[in-house]
């Protein structure tokens, strides 16, 4: 098959005079798991909504393996809902909320049953088929959701903030479990969630949202290393940001002006480019390294510590509108009212140029 | 201090549970009068005009003539209430807060106001008195109830269900029956009891509307022209057990659901 | 698909709810024989002091009925909520409620029983010396104010109980963590949180009594009348259908100004 399975294009949708989204092309391979990641409001459960059709978008277009969807209701798509409530129905048993969609295309009872025990000892719950939903625990709700979504082996399995309403441990545990899962069905699935973490786990393709708009999309990794705005450097993980304007161009290089000094980095540009740095909390260090350059002293204003290392906020002296997050190893003396120098690297800075 | 209030507080309470139960305790006792007047002294006692009510013909037609009403009535309101309560928890209307308010303002109208101007309506109509008379009104009373009831309680989380129904390729009369119907149960349960309960015991309404074939209440207030009358005591006895028996058996089927 | 949902339960109420009033509405503006437009139903009604008598009592009963019961189930209701151990409260509630399982009409029967002449209050009065004759207590005006409180303080008790379990035990704890007494979180939170409750309550209370014809008219009797009573007698006796509808749009448009005049509390509880 040529192209990819889902297609958005150029997606619009508003509700009243709020623009939900806005302009959202996005394609999804088959076999992938997508993840929509952005704040609430990013417009990442309306896009999730319009590929499953319980909303239909006030312009652009849904196309799923070539066929346009657009105005198709849920039924007929090829495409089943995980719920963020998980939306089991609360008046049938296990077996006959996995076995609804079966039912519904008319399998012989039989059929259904046995399909049923197939997917629910497929989620690890094949003991559950007689119970009822209110007899089960947040995380076999959850599978049970899971397995009713997947009976009807839809081409694109849509997550709802599935992992949202369980606590932080068992959340990590389903996620390992939803990789898993995915990777032995093949179905293509696209989960919606708020979690980078969760995000940075699951996802093949990483699609960042924010204000109705994709901000930046592509792999995990690259997003996280090499974020295409300052939305996402900051909410894939914490960044410290400079800004400044590009000074003069060298061989593959360019020297930028920033607040805390000029830094040179490899990158190409035009000079009076205003542009925005970004560096990790982990490229922050306390004492020089090889290749690193200095960030001018700081006064520490707050240090947390978290396990293995410690997270320290400080304020740059010369410019303090520069707050830097570092993260420095847990045993490294530092307390709030010192002042410190910061070192970073300049391979390891992110320019940003909106 | 502390004791005087503790007193004062069960005093209290003892008081109006006296005051409560003042009624139905000399009702009950005096239906078990030997003689024939339901007044002090207590002669009894002795099932005889528990015998008397249960020979009445009458009394026992009218007994199954209020059964009739009630259920179907109640049937109908709540049939009515229930797809009119789904159209608008799930379907964006024009108008809907007014045709809701709509729905609901008989509640707000006296039955005997009801009961007139049905009597008005089906005489200028030609319809001549009749239990089916008497039924409409019940259901133009018991509607609004059941529909504020059961669309109060048609929450977002219903919502979804009923989404998930659809997108796993369930048909709308599906949905309606094997979804939205079962996860609206209670209500639907709850709406149907109660209307059964104001229909059974409504009286105005099945006065004006009904002339031969009447209901329960009717004939017992018929019953009041002979003055203090054991037989009345012993009629609102029964009924009295009756409701008690139908009400625990609801508490404890709903108690029961509780605990599961 | 949702217009035929909805429209079964609208036309209903159409044909036998709105098309009845308008019925009546255009009756009251009738002749008593059928004749012209006129108002004189209207003009009779207000011009005629044993008419207009019949809307003071049924005011003045119906107000007083509302104050007693809410004053006597407010109390009530707060001890079953409060100082009721809380595994007997369910038990404590459906006994102070079982009443309500008698049928109206013998309930207002029942009280009967209790007041008249030789009835058991009268006996136990006479009985233990504090009366020499027995008090005339049937057919007044307080036997009917009595049959209605009594079903009146069920129904508040009931709604008032809800009010009271639904109020978060953090306000009285904040309450009491702030300095107040337990008199003071009574006067200044938990009375404030439950008055829109209450008012709901008393509304409720207000248009099932105003509009009620048997209680006053088996424990009242015919010596004063209310309004239903004057209603059901223009039906009855006098065939009177323009009058009788023209008294119903008054006794309508009372409880209509009642409404308005709760309308800001019932709106609060609503949201």
């Amino acid at each position: 098959m040529t192209g990819p399975l889902v297609e958005i294009r150029k997606v619009s949708h508003s509700f009243g005079s709020h623009k939900a989204l806005d302009d959202v092309s996005l394609n999804v391979e088959s076999g992938s798991y997508t993840v929509l990641l952005g704040p609430s409001g990013s417009g990442k459960t309306t896009l999730l909504s319009i590929i499953g059709g319980f909303v239909h978008p006030s312009e652009g277009g849904v196309v799923i393996r070539g066929n346009d969807f657009t105005r198709m209701p849920p039924a007929r798509r090829p495409t089943a809902t995980v719920f963020q409530d998980y939306a089991l129905f609360p008046h049938l048993s296990v077996g006959n909320n996995v076995g609804f969609g079966l039912r519904m295309r008319g399998a012989p009872r039989a059929k259904r049953i046995g399909r049923a025990r197939d997917i629910l000892a497929m989620v690890g719950l094949a003991d559950a088929f007689g119970k009822m939903p209110h007899q089960l625990s947040g995380g076999q709700r959850q599978r049970v959701a899971l397995a009713r979504a997947l009976v009807v082996e839809p081409a694109v399995l849509l997550l709802d903030e599935p992992l949202g309403a369980l606590d932080l441990k068992l959340r990590r545990q389903m996620q390992d479990e939803l990789k898993a899962l995915q990777k032995r069905v093949g179905t293509a699935f696209i989960h919606v969630t708020h979690d980078q973490e969760e995000a940075m786990a699951l996802a093949d393709h990483c699609v960042v949202m924010n204000n109705g708009r994709i901000e930046d999309q592509g792999p995990p990794e690259r997003v996280y290393s090499r974020p295409a705005s300052r939305f996402s450097a900051t909410f894939m993980g914490e960044s410290t940001l400079l800004s400044g304007k590009v000074l003069d161009l060298g061989m593959d290089e360019i020297r930028i002006d920033t607040q805390v000094g000029p830094v040179s980095v490899q990158a190409a540009g035009e000079p009076g480019f205003d542009v925005s740095l970004a560096i990790r909390p982990e490229h922050i260090t306390l004492a020089p390294q090889a290749g690193s350059i200095s960030l001018g002293e700081a006064k520490v204003v707050d240090v947390v510590f978290q396990g293995s290392f410690k997270r320290v906020s400080a304020v740059s002296i010369k410019s303090p509108d520069v707050s830097f997050i570092a993260k420095v190893r847990s045993n490294q003396p530092v307390a709030v009212g010192d002042t410190v120098e910061l070192h970073a690297v300049p391979g390891d800075m992110i320019i940003l140029s909106r | 201090m502390r004791v005087l209030a503790k007193l004062l507080v069960s005093a209290y309470a003892l008081a109006v549970y006296g005051f409560i139960f003042l009624p139905v305790i000399v009702l009950v006792l005096f239906s078990l009068q030997a003689t024939s007047f339901p007044i002090p002294p207590f002669t009894g006692p002795s099932l005889r005009w528990y015998e008397a009510v249960l020979a009445d013909q009458r009394l026992t037609s009218a007994l199954i003539n209020s059964v009739l009403v009630a259920l179907l009535s109640s049937l109908a309101a709540v049939t009515l209430g229930f797809l009119a309560a789904w159209g608008f928890a799930r379907y964006h209307l024009p108008r809907s807060g007014l045709l809701r308010g709509l729905i609901t303002l008989p509640l707000t109208v006296s039955y005997l106001i009801i009961g007139m101007g049905l009597l008005i309506l089906f005489n200028w109509a030609g319809v001549p008195k009749s239990l089916i008379a008497a039924g409409i009104g019940h259901v133009v009373i018991n509607l609004p109830l059941c529909f504020a009831i059961i669309y109060s309680q048609m929450g977002d989380h219903q919502v979804n269900i009923e989404r998930a129904a659809r997108d796993l390729g369930a048909p709308e009369w599906k949905v309606l029956f094997l979804v939205s119907v079962p996860v609206m149960w209670p209500a639907i349960f709850a709406a149907f009891f109660l209307s059964m309960t104001f229909s059974w015991d409504e009286f105005v309404i099945a006065f004006l509307l009904t002339r031969f074939d009447t209901t329960l209440p009717v004939e017992i207030w018929n019953m009041l022209r002979s003055g203090l009358n054991p037989r009345t005591n012993a009629v609102g006895s029964m009924v009295f057990a009756v409701s008690i028996v139908l009400a625990l058996l609801l508490e404890l089927a709903f108690l029961r659901r509780r605990r599961q | 698909m949702p217009w035929a949902l909805v429209t079964p339960a609208l036309l209903w109420t159409l044909v036998f709810f709105v098309l009845p009033f308008i019925a009546m509405v255009v009756l009251s503006l009738l002749e008593h024989d059928g004749g012209a437009a006129t108002l004189a139903n209207y003009r009779q009604f207000f011009g005629n002091p044993s008419y207009w008598r019949a809307l003071v009592n049924s005011l003045e009963v119906t107000l007083t009925v509302t104050v007693i019961s809410v004053l006597l189930a407010y109390p009530f209701a707060w001890i079953l909520a409060e100082v009721v151990p809380l595994r007997l409260q369910r038990l404590a509630l459906v006994l102070a409620v079982l009443p309500f399982w008698t049928s109206y009409v013998v309930r207002s029967y029942s009280w009967l029983l209790v007041l008249s002449e030789n009835g058991v209050v009268n006996r136990a009065l006479t009985g233990s010396g504090l009366l020499s004759e027995p008090m005339q207590l049937a057919n007044t005006r307080a036997a009917t104010v009595i049959g209605f409180v009594h079903f009146f303080v069920m129904l508040l008790t009931l709604t008032i109980f809800a009010n009271l379990k639904q109020l978060s035990p953090s306000y009285r704890r904040a309450a009491a963590d702030l300095g107040a007494g337990p008199v003071r979180t009574f006067l200044h939170v938990i009375l404030p949180l439950t008055l829109p409750g209450i008012v709901v309550g008393a509304f409720l209370t207000f248009v099932l009594a105003i509009g009620d014809y048997i209680t006053p008219q088996i424990l009242g009797g015919n010596n004063e009348l209310l309004m239903p009573q004057l209603i059901m007698m223009q039906i009855g006796r006098r065939g009177d259908f323009p009058l009788a509808s023209a008294l119903a749009i008054v006794l309508m448009a009372v409880v209509t100004l009642a409404y308005l005049f709760c309308a800001r509390w019932l709106k609060i509880e609503r949201a």
